[in-house]
Order: C-alpha cells, then sequence, then structure tokens
C-alpha cells in the first residue's frame, strides 16, 4: 500500500506510482552522469519491490530506451557524440549479442547459468573496479603536486598498428576501426550472456582500452545503448509478452528528468573524479555479487511458477 | 475477450449446481462475482451470505486456479550459495483462502479435513515427478506454503464466519492486490458433528477490466507491433523530456 497505487496490467501487481518515479529517478541520474543505461540497479531493485524477474528485465529494457534518447541527446548538445565511433561499436555489439545469445542457450544446456553468470560478472567489475580507482586517484594525486612530469596524452601499444585506420573527430583518436568493432563485439557477448545492456563494462573500455577523452565517453555509450536496448525490447515482447508499457513509462517520466540532471552533474566533474566514482560504483556491484553468492541467504527456498 | 471468456466460463459452472430446493441444508451466495481489475486496483472484498437449516458449523474455501510450481534450494558448495536441488508440484492452487466460524480442528475431524482439503496443511500438491524421496518432499512443500503465505495468497481465516442466530451466516472473502487472475471456485461446506452435510460451489472471476486488458490483449495478441510501439513511446518520451532542457 502506498500513497498513489497503480495496478501494471503485464506483471500483475500494484506498487506506488511514487515509489517508482523516485527509482526511476534515482536511475536516471547515474545513467546521466556516467553514460551507464543502469540496468544492473533498475533490475535488481524492480524485482526486490515485487515485479516478476522477467517482467523486470523487459521493462527495464524499454525504460532504459527512454532514458537513453533523453541522456544522448543532452551529450548531443554539448558535441560530445562520436557517432562515427558509436555506429562502429554498435555494428560489433549486434553481432556479438548474436554470438552470445548462442553461448547462454549452450551454458543453459550445461545448466548452472546462473552461477555462470554471478562469477563471471563480479571477477569482472572487480578487477575493472579496482585497476579505475587506482588509475584515477592517481591522476588525481598528479594533479594535487605539479611539477611532476606530465604523462604523454596517450601511449602507444600495438592496438595502434592495427590496420583499417580512420580518424575520429570527436574523439581526437586516429586508430584502427577494428578496435570499437571488436570492443562492441565484446561488450555484446557479455550482455546478451550478463542481460544487461552492457554500459558497465564499454564505459571503462572507451577510456581505458580506445583512450577517448572522459568527456565524450558517457554520450558515446548512451548513443549505442538506445539501439541495444530497443531490440532488446522488442525481442522480449515477442518472444515472452514481458515488457510492461505501464511499468516502463512511469519509470521513465522519473528517469528522464534524472538523466537531465545527472548530465550536468556530470559536467561539472573532472574526468578523474567522475572515473573514480564510476570505479566506486562498479566495485559496490561487484561487492553485492559477492555478497549474495558467499553469505548464506535468509531463505535458501526460491519459488517459481510455471506455466502449463 | 478474456473477461467475456471468464465470464462464459462463470455462466457455465453456474448452470452446473443442483438448483435450489426448499428444503436445501445450505444455500449461499456471493455479494459479486467479478473482482474487476483496473488501474487503482489496491484489493478488494466480497461479502459471502447464506443460510442453513440449523445449527452447524460453517467453512469456505476459495481456490484459484491451478499451476505448475517448481521449488529450488540453495546449497553451499565449495564456497558458494547455488540452487542445487528442485521439486515441481503440478496443479497447486493459485490462491487457496479458508474461513471459517471456529478453529478448523473444533470443525471437524483430521480425516474428514483431509478429505476437503480443509486448511493449507490439507492443500493437495501432487508432485509432477513422483519418484521424488519422500522426506525431500515435506520440506519442500513446507517451503512453498511459506512462500505463498508470505505472499498473502494462501491465508487462513478461522472465526471469521459470523452467525446471526443459528441459520444466517456471512463473511468477508478479501483479496490482495497481488490477487492471480482467473476463475475462482468458492466451496461453503456445512458441516454437522464433524461430518459435512451439505455442499456449494460458487464461481468467481477475477478479471482485468478497461485499458489494462486493452494492453494485455493487445502485448499478447501483436507482440511484435507492441514490441515497437513500446519503443516508440519511450523514444517520445525521452526527447519531449530534453525539450525544456535545450540551450543550457
Amino acid at each position: 500500500m502506498g500513497i498513489l497505487d497503480i495496478y501494471l496490467p503485464i506483471a500483475g501487481v500494484s506498487l506506488d506510482v511514487v515509489w517508482l518515479l523516485v527509482l526511476g529517478a534515482a536511475v536516471g541520474v547515474l545513467s546521466g552522469v556516467f553514460g551507464v543505461g543502469g540496468g544492473f540497479l533498475l533490475t535488481p531493485l524492480l524485482i526486490f519491490i515485487g515485479v516478476p524477474p522477467a517482467v523486470a528485465v523487459a521493462s527495464s529494457a524499454n525504460q532504459l530506451v527512454g532514458a537513453s534518447v533523453s541522456g544522448a541527446l543532452a551529450h548531443w548538445r554539448r558535441g560530445n557524440v562520436d557517432v562515427v565511433m558509436g555506429v562502429l561499436m554498435l555494428l560489433g555489439g549486434l553481432a556479438g549479442s548474436a554470438f552470445g545469445v548462442w553461448i547462454f542457450t549452450l551454458l543453459r544446456r550445461l545448466g548452472q547459468v546462473e552461477l555462470v553468470i554471478s562469477l563471471s560478472y563480479a571477477t569482472l567489475l572487480s578487477i575493472l573496479g579496482w585497476l579505475m580507482l587506482v588509475e584515477s586517484s592517481r591522476a588525481w594525486l598528479r594533479r594535487r603536486k605539479p611539477g611532476q612530469p606530465r604523462r604523454k596524452l596517450h601511449q602507444h601499444n600495438w592496438l595502434h598498428g592495427l590496420p583499417l585506420k580512420l580518424r575520429f573527430r570527436r574523439s581526437k583518436l586516429y586508430i584502427s576501426a577494428l578496435l570499437p568493432i571488436f570492443l562492441g563485439f565484446f561488450v555484446g557477448v557479455l550482455s546478451a550472456v550478463l542481460g544487461v545492456g552492457g554500459g558497465f563494462i564499454m564505459v571503462p573500455a572507451m577510456i581505458y582500452l580506445l583512450r577517448m577523452p572522459t568527456a565524450v565517453v558517457p554520450g558515446t555509450s548512451l548513443f549505442q545503448i538506445i539501439f541495444v536496448t530497443s531490440s532488446v525490447t522488442v525481442l522480449q515482447a515477442i518472444e515472452n509478452n514481458t515488457v510492461d508499457v505501464v511499468l516502463a513509462l512511469v519509470l521513465l517520466v522519473g528517469g528522464v528528468i534524472g538523466a537531465q540532471l545527472g548530465t550536468r552533474w556530470g559536467a561539472k566533474l573532472r574526468g578523474e573524479e567522475l572515473r573514480a566514482l564510476m570505479a566506486l560504483l562498479v566495485l559496490a556491484v561487484a561487492a553485492k555479487l559477492v555478497f549474495d553468492l558467499t553469505v548464506r541467504p535468509d531463505n535458501l527456498f526460491s519459488v517459481v511458477g510455471l506455466d502449463t | 475477450m478474456r473477461l467475456w471468456r471468464s465470464l462464459f466460463c462463470a455462466f457455465v459452472l453456474l448452470g452446473s449446481i443442483a438448483p435450489a430446493r426448499a428444503d436445501q441444508p445450505l444455500l449461499a451466495d456471493l455479494s459479486s462475482h467479478l473482482i474487476a481489475i483496473t488501474t487503482g486496483f489496491v484489493g478488494t472484498s466480497v461479502t459471502l451470505f447464506g443460510a442453513t437449516d440449523g445449527p452447524g458449523d460453517i467453512v469456505a474455501i476459495v481456490r484459484g486456479p491451478e499451476r505448475d510450481v517448481m521449488v529450488r534450494q540453495k546449497r553451499h558448495l565449495a564456497g558458494l550459495w547455488i540452487n542445487a536441488l528442485n521439486v515441481t508440484f503440478a496443479s497447486a492452487p493459485s490462491y487457496y483462502a479458508i474461513y471459517s466460524n471456529r478453529p478448523l480442528g473444533e470443525v471437524a475431524p483430521a480425516n474428514v479435513a483431509a478429505l476437503h482439503q480443509m486448511g493449507i496443511s490439507n492443500v493437495r500438491l501432487d508432485l509432477r515427478d513422483p519418484q521424488t524421496p519422500a522426506d525431500r518432499t515435506t520440506t519442500f512443500r513446507a517451503a512453498l506454503v511459506a512462500d505463498q503465505r508470505g505472499q498473502g495468497v494462501y491465508a487462513e481465516y478461522t472465526q471469521s464466519v459470523s452467525f446471526l442466530g443459528d441459520r444466517l451466516f456471512r463473511a468477508t472473502i478479501s483479496f490482495p492486490a497481488n490477487v492471480p487472475i482467473g476463475t475462482y471456485l468458492v466451496e461453503v461446506l456445512l458441516v454437522r458433528n464433524g461430518n459435512v452435510v451439505a455442499g456449494q460451489t460458487t464461481p468467481l472471476v477475477v478479471s482485468e477490466i478497461g485499458v489494462n486488458a486493452d494492453l494485455n490483449d493487445f502485448a499478447y495478441r501483436f507482440a511484435a507491433l507492441y514490441g515497437f510501439a513500446a519503443v516508440a513511446g519511450a523514444v517520445l518520451l525521452g526527447w519531449l523530456s530534453s525539450l525544456p532542457f535545450r540551450n543550457k
């Protein structure tokens, strides 16, 4: 019972509108600041307040479409979207998610797909979060102590030797077109297997692997997430009938306001501060996953209704 | 469409009930046979009322549509808590509530209660796989019942049926916001000296009405169109929302 309950037709439950708006806004802020979709937070929160898991996953994807459109437009007006980069990553991403779905089916046939997902997710996020935290705090300390030699703009390594070089004007990079395609492919595989938009892995990879300027990263990531979440929404609607538009639109009203605010707050933060905050967020999610896997749950049993 | 189908079922069921006779020991009905779920639905209640031909106990059992349910148990393996065992129950009621005028133990002996599935402990839960070990069945059954009780879809309300004199009775049958959709059966039993002497079954339909029902229907019948519309709606809302923030 809440202040103003609304009945969700596909989910089949009544929830408080005010709570849903707050939830949407909170996730929207994250999406605007960091350029991550926020599905990794939204989905478990929805399940927690009583939405059936399958509906939570599909409706989150639907709400993320709107939130990322809103966020990407805000970044676009600031000139912070590298469209060429985004399109290349998207191409890789679509191929990657098809491959990921194949792996997912294979894992399910072997059993314990949930365990594989949680473990690989926890490992990946722990490493990623830790690396980002160390790097960003070093950068922050370096800025506090002037006089130290400034690092080169970016180091050259074997990645720069790859063919099909392209000039990315917005990102101020001259790198192989294969790099964003491969990155998109890799993230596509992960997002299909882990069931998230993949902004979480994409954002750090754009910063550290492609060495894109931090300012351009959230907008480009959101641009790409629009298409990934759109295809997920349509596929879920066709395959499972689990997209609840009422739920998605209520979350979205909160989400778009949050995304606009987030974009502004993000613009006020320095690059290394943004990266440090992002690192803490990544580590928090990893800690939660490890906690869930290793600490004895209150209730060992779970009940799943099956369609007959 | 869903509503009409449900109503049709309700009429068929109504027709199957024995015609009322003047000397019937038990007569009962509900104040409404339809629970309409609209956008503002937060749960509701209907009144069960009726008359008997003399003193006795009244037990009313409300059962929702049946479906298969899988119960999973986590185990500690190699330092991790993972889903290790599962048991599937076939045709478990999605909703079960029992109302009576005094505690069930005082109304009927155990064998009668078991026969008529009086009380949550007597709800019939069959195993889909008959090979399941018996000791496992007991713990998984208890887990399922505890979960359904926690969600408010399995409940016992003893001392909730009140008598007006010896013959007239009434009870308030309440449904939570998460009530499953479908055709329900309300079984009213008259128990005298521990024996069920009369019974009557009344249907009750829980259905989505109006915009909700239309949306649900659309989502299932035109799934692809629904998916594209959902994306288009989200894109539109995302674009509209960014307009006021322009040039800032």
